[in-house]
């Protein structure tokens, strides 16, 4: 009941934030999607020790927070909430790879510490570049980055049709669930003499919904196919961004940053 | 607009599981009319109404629409005649933004893409929902969502307007304004309903359904005082026309 | 469970990406060739209910914790597997981008384990043949808890076989199967009476839903050969032309250094493992820390260095990682100063 709430919270958090209108909002979604994916791509690549040279790829989730002016908390949140097991796997790491990697003063670092840290940034920049995608962009206007970039037509009109009655049904399920939690006292969740017959009303429920639906459609002409309308256009805005953020990261990639700079600032330790 | 005629022969609906929802139904409904079916739930009303666009076929009798009978190969040209709005429009809006489902009829239809936007426009603006037109229909008030559903169907230019309770939840507001809005269409108008105040204000003519068939035929208020049709039917006056409760007086 | 972004490598990412799309298309196209306009809303709604029914905790008797269900055989049942596959393809997609669950990268292997799987094997090999064309709640039991259970089994492995080639966690193969598989056959067994109850009770109430996917004979043998092959090609193609990607990467030094180990490797193990742990220690081994030594990046000097330092990892030198550490701390706190900076800016 809980996680139904704040699932429900959490996508229309997400889905206010997309209809914002900053500089990073106004970009064409295509743009936004394939930096995204070209960045994630990027992250992963990064061997497994590596730890100081994804560093200067905060700066991308932090610039795109603060252009597209969005709060830190519930992304931080839903860190929180996905970190656990992640950490949990990342964490057997130190226990299996003792190999010492790194020196510093007279400690021995060893390899399992330093790629448990890996993971631990890793999943730092993959989660919140996704989550900032979305908060930026919007579902509807991802859907239409897919199509452009030649996802086939039914894939992107199921991911759109599941989105617009997940908001339905998500509302339809927290008053079941509520009404359910007010006539039983014991438990938090479903009691399992009821699995059957709560999850199956809602699933006749939803099907019946289909019906209606498919018959609203063809009541305006349906005959199979859903036009979508075309998308916007890429301007020069769009080119300068891909460019700056595409030269951003290959620079990251190719050149540890930290390290240069810090070699920079201590020099003589050589 | 030609001359829309909607007649009904002899209708027999048995649904799949065996349940006779309509039965010996015939009705004829003039150009311009504004029409309420009225009845207890159950009664038939919105299986009446799925016949008038070939939502659902009669198992036996016909149905004729403008001069032309609804089956498969009309029905291209009857849903362009008969707009239908549904009870429930989470059901009716189905596309990402209210601009693109209200332009769903029309893409359909076949028309270029510059007359779409001109009806897209102006279904939009007949309902006062075009401030509205980039959000997604889950971010819309039942009023809202009421008004977008009327205009995804306006926006095909029907001549004949088919609603299936179309005040049910909305606040006392958001009723009125839709009231409004429907005195100011010329179309042939036929509302399925339980709001019998609404009936008085809107509808000239009432069909009263019961089990199937119909009970009574005329005009709305000669069949509102007759107390033994509406309590047959499973019906109330409308409150303006019981006389008040602390002075008995209408 | 969902495989994470962080935790898997790109070639392992991309191959199963190209594969699951690969597949959705072949998915797409069934549907579509399927002429059922009525799965359109019908696959919408369904996948909108699936993803809506996740969320619901679901008592476990006797023990006071809870489970949930993941939905694939309960859709294969319900739409056949090509529209399941597509329903849970859009589930995890949404997931990916608005709950951050898996990952973009990870998508592919996600849509693989929770869609191909039940989908694709668990419903026909195991719930199909268990059923047969006369249901029965005694038969709907039964196969959709073999069902359930194999397939939450077989994601379990594939979870644990993707991380593994992606080199990225150090956990020993053995020591991950035993920790998923028991957990997952717990799940399986929740997930399996759970969509047991609900197609009998739709059953039961209108079993006209059931019936027709349980005569339609949609997944004959000829297609599942099929979809397995393109699947093959497709990560074979992924597969060589990504380690072609990652082995002509210009970082000289990381790259010959696991070349000369990938061999080893080679000897070490048999074939399969050998291709994917050599394309893992190109991408896993640590590019030299001191990163104006990179350009001495010839193999035969490389070999030198190998034979002094005696080990396959780079030199552990006090000086690099005091360097490395100062440069973070600045680039943490530049990275800082940039988000208030671009706020401001942002704001104005």
């Amino acid at each position: 009941m809980i996680k139904l709430e704040s699932t429900w919270l959490n996508l229309r958090t997400i889905d206010d934030l997309a209809t914002q209108k900053t500089f990073i909002h106004s970009l064409n979604s295509c743009t936004k999607l394939i930096t995204t994916l070209v960045f994630v791509v990027l992250v992963t690549s990064f061997s497994k020790y590596e730890v100081t040279s994804l560093l200067p790829l905060l700066f991308y989730p932090v610039a795109l927070m603060s252009l597209g002016n969005l709060p830190y908390k519930p992304i931080v949140k839903r860190l929180l909430l996905i970190a656990p097991f992640i950490v949990f796997i990342g964490l057997f790491n130190p226990v299996f790879d003792q190999r010492p990697i790194a020196k510093l003063g007279s400690f021995l670092i060893t390899g399992g510490w330093l790629s448990f840290l890996s993971i631990t940034i890793k999943l730092l920049l993959t989660v919140t570049s996704a989550l900032i995608l979305v908060a930026t962009t919007g579902m509807n206007s991802i859907c239409t980055a897919l199509s452009q970039i030649g996802v086939p037509k039914p894939i992107v009109i199921q991911i759109l049709f599941m989105y617009r009655y997940l908001h339905v049904l998500l509302e339809e399920f927290l008053k079941t669930n509520q009404a359910y939690n007010l006539r039983s006292f014991k438990t938090a969740g479903i009691h399992y003499k009821a699995w059957g017959s709560l999850l199956g009303q809602l699933l006749l429920r939803t099907m019946d919904r289909a019906q209606r639906i498919y018959q609203a459609m063809l009541c305006r002409g349906f005959d199979g196919k859903v036009p979508l309308l075309s998308a916007a256009r890429w301007t020069k805005k769009d080119h300068l961004y891909l460019l700056f953020c595409l030269s951003f990261f290959l620079l990251c990639r190719f050149i540890n940053i930290p390290q240069a700079l810090g070699t920079l600032l201590t020099g003589g330790f050589q | 607009m030609s001359h829309h005629t909607i007649d009904l022969t002899n209708i027999l609906y048995t649904y799949p599981d065996g349940t006779t929802a309509l039965r010996n139904l015939s009705l004829h409904i003039g150009h311009g009319e504004a029409i309420a079916i009225v009845g207890s739930n159950g009664s038939g009303k919105t299986t009446l109404l799925s016949h008038l666009n070939g939502v659902l076929f009669p198992t036996t009798g016909t149905v004729n629409i403008g001069g032309y009978p609804v089956v498969q190969g009309t029905l291209t040209h009857i849903r362009r005649t008969v707009g239908m709005v549904f009870q429930n429009p989470d059901d009716q809006l189905f596309m990402p933004t209210v601009y693109d489902d209200v332009a769903f009829g029309p893409l359909n239809l076949g028309y270029p893409p510059l007359e779409v936007e001109k009806r897209v426009i102006s279904a939009l603006k007949t309902v006062g929902a075009y401030a509205l037109k980039d959000r997604p229909p889950y971010r819309l008030s039942g009023g809202q969502k009421r008004a977008v559903a009327i205009a995804t169907v306006l926006a095909m230019d029907p001549a004949i307007l088919v609603m299936d309770e179309p005040t049910a939840a909305l606040d006392p507001l958001a009723r009125r304004q839709l009231i409004t809005l429907l005195h100011t269409f010329s179309h042939t108008k036929i509302i399925a309903t339980h709001d019998l105040d609404m009936v008085l204000d809107l509808c000239k003519r009432t069909i009263v359904l019961h089990n199937g068939s119909i009970l009574a035929d005329g005009p709305t208020l000669e069949i509102f005082r007759d107390r033994d049709i509406l309590e047959q039917a499973g019906l109330e006056q409308p409150f303006s026309m019981q006389s008040c409760p602390i002075c008995s007086k209408i | 469970m969902h495989m994470a972004d962080a935790l898997i490598s790109p070639v392992v990412g991309g191959t199963l990406w190209a594969a699951t799309a690969g597949l959705a298309s072949y998915a797409a196209k069934k549907v579509q060739n399927d002429m059922d306009e009525q799965k359109i809303p019908l696959m919408g709604v369904l996948g909108a209910f699936v993803f809506a029914s996740q969320m619901i905790n679901f008592t476990i008797p006797g023990t006071g914790s809870s489970g949930h269900i993941g939905g694939g055989v309960l859709l294969a049942i319900l739409l056949g597997p090509h529209a399941a596959f597509l329903t849970i393809a859009s589930i995890l997609t949404v997931q990916a981008l608005f709950f951050a669950d898996g990952g973009l990268l990870a998508l592919g292997c996600n849509i693989f384990n929770m869609g191909f799987i039940p989908c694709y094997i668990a419903y026909p090999f195991i719930y199909k043949p268990l059923v047969g064309t006369t249901p029965s709640q005694k038969r709907i039991m039964l196969g959709s808890i073999a069902a359930a259970v194999a397939g939450l089994q077989l994601g379990a492995f594939s979870v644990v076989l993707q991380t593994l080639f992606s080199g990225i966690s150090a956990l020993p193969f053995t020591t991950f199967v035993l920790l998923m598989q028991p957990i997952h056959l717990a799940i399986g067994l929740i997930e399996g009476i759970i969509t047991a109850v609900v197609v009998g009770f739709i059953y039961q109430e209108a079993p006209q839903i059931i019936q027709p996917t349980a005569l339609n004979p949609s997944l004959g043998a000829a297609s599942i050969k099929k979809v397995i092959i393109v699947l093959f090609t497709l990560a074979i193609i992924t597969g060589g032309g990504l380690s072609w990607f990652a082995s002509s990467n210009p970082d000289g030094l990381e790259w010959s250094i696991a070349g000369i180990n990938g061999e080893e490797e080679l000897q070490a193990s048999d074939e399969v493992h050998g291709y994917f742990a050599e394309i893992q220690e190109k991408i896993a081994f640590l590019p030299d820390y001191n990163f104006k030594a990179a350009p001495a990046s010839h193999p035969a000097s490389v070999e030198g260095t190998e034979a002094t330092t005696e080990a396959a990892w780079p030199a552990v030198d006090t000086g690099t990682s005091v360097a490395g550490l100062v440069g973070s701390f600045i680039t943490l706190i530049l990275a800082y100063f940039i988000g208030k900076g671009l706020q401001v800016a942002a704001k104005r």
